[in-house]
């Protein structure tokens, strides 16, 4: 059993996304999502992923319940900016430092920026670890910066770099 | 659409109100698509279509079939998952082009990472 099931959480994740799209709960299902989810997770070990510690739940559900608002809210900005444009309105780089190291992480930061409306991603420099952001409302730098730091990156120093 | 017409009031209001808020939120997107000047300023409103106004009709197809068919309906939170995770990779990838042609060509574009043009990895 060990030697099959490489990836616990991702193939109980497969096969979770397996009986949803077959919106089925029978056995027959179940046993070939499993033997799926098992198959897939055993082609995944050839790519040898980083191997990746999360932290503490608690966190995990902080930082998603932090996001889920300020995707809401950005929505809300970037539509009144498209519907009510103003005339003084800057939009630039911003450059910021990261500790962050883990990649998984480094991945979730990239997602959250980019899903997040008003911020993309657009650069990392892994040698300096410098992170360079695009904002479409920049209205104070230093505020961006520690948006990033304080409320995305300490809870995902948290979560991937243990 | 045999269906429809079994859907009671209250749902069929429900649906149509998340319906058309997730249709107004991704033309607003597009919208902004078109009218804003540059390109690192056009890649930022398609994502509100990506992100509320997708969820807002995921949300409604959800609870339109949920009512139907009596039962709860949630695959398609595989389509918000799926979308959240793989839009971001082609802005990512649009980003990065732009910023990779606007430092090979010399233009300014005001990002801090300009002293070191083009050769950054």
């Amino acid at each position: 059993m060990k030697r099959w099931l490489h990836f616990p959480f991702l193939a109980l994740a497969m096969l979770a996304m397996w009986l949803l799209l077959a919106q089925s709960l029978s056995p027959g299902q179940i046993l070939l999502g499993t033997v799926a989810a098992l198959l897939a997770t055993h082609a995944l070990k050839a790519l040898r992923p980083e191997k990746v510690r999360l932290g503490s739940p608690k966190a995990i559900l902080k930082l998603l319940s932090i996001v889920l608002a300020d995707i809401v809210r950005s929505n809300f900005a970037v539509a009144a900016i498209v519907a009510f444009p103003r005339q003084k309105r800057v939009t630039g780089f911003v450059s910021l430092p990261l500790e962050l190291q883990s990649r998984a992480g480094l991945a979730v930061l990239a997602l959250i920026i980019t899903a997040t409306p008003g911020t993309v991603w657009v650069d990392l420099d892994r040698r300096r670890n410098r992170l360079l952001v695009h904002v479409l409302d920049l209205v104070d730098e230093q505020q961006w910066v520690s948006l990033i730091k304080e409320r995305y990156e300490a809870l995902l120093v948290e979560i991937f770099d243990r | 659409m045999s269906g429809a017409p079994d859907l009671p009031g209250w749902a069929a209001l429900l649906v149509g109100i998340l319906v058309i808020a997730g249709a107004v939120m991704t033309l607003l997107g597009s919208i902004g698509l078109v009218r804003l000047g540059t390109f690192f300023e056009r890649i930022h409103p398609p994502t509100v279509g990506s992100s509320s106004g997708m969820a807002l009709i995921v949300l409604a197809s959800m609870i339109c079939f949920s009512v139907l068919r009596s039962r709860p309906a949630v695959h398609e939170i595989l389509i918000a998952i799926s979308v959240t995770m793989t839009t971001p990779v082609t802005f990512m990838l649009l980003a990065r082009a732009a910023l990779y042609r606007e430092r090979l060509e010399g233009q300014s574009t005001g990002d801090p990472g300009d002293e070191d043009p083009v050769h950054s990895d």
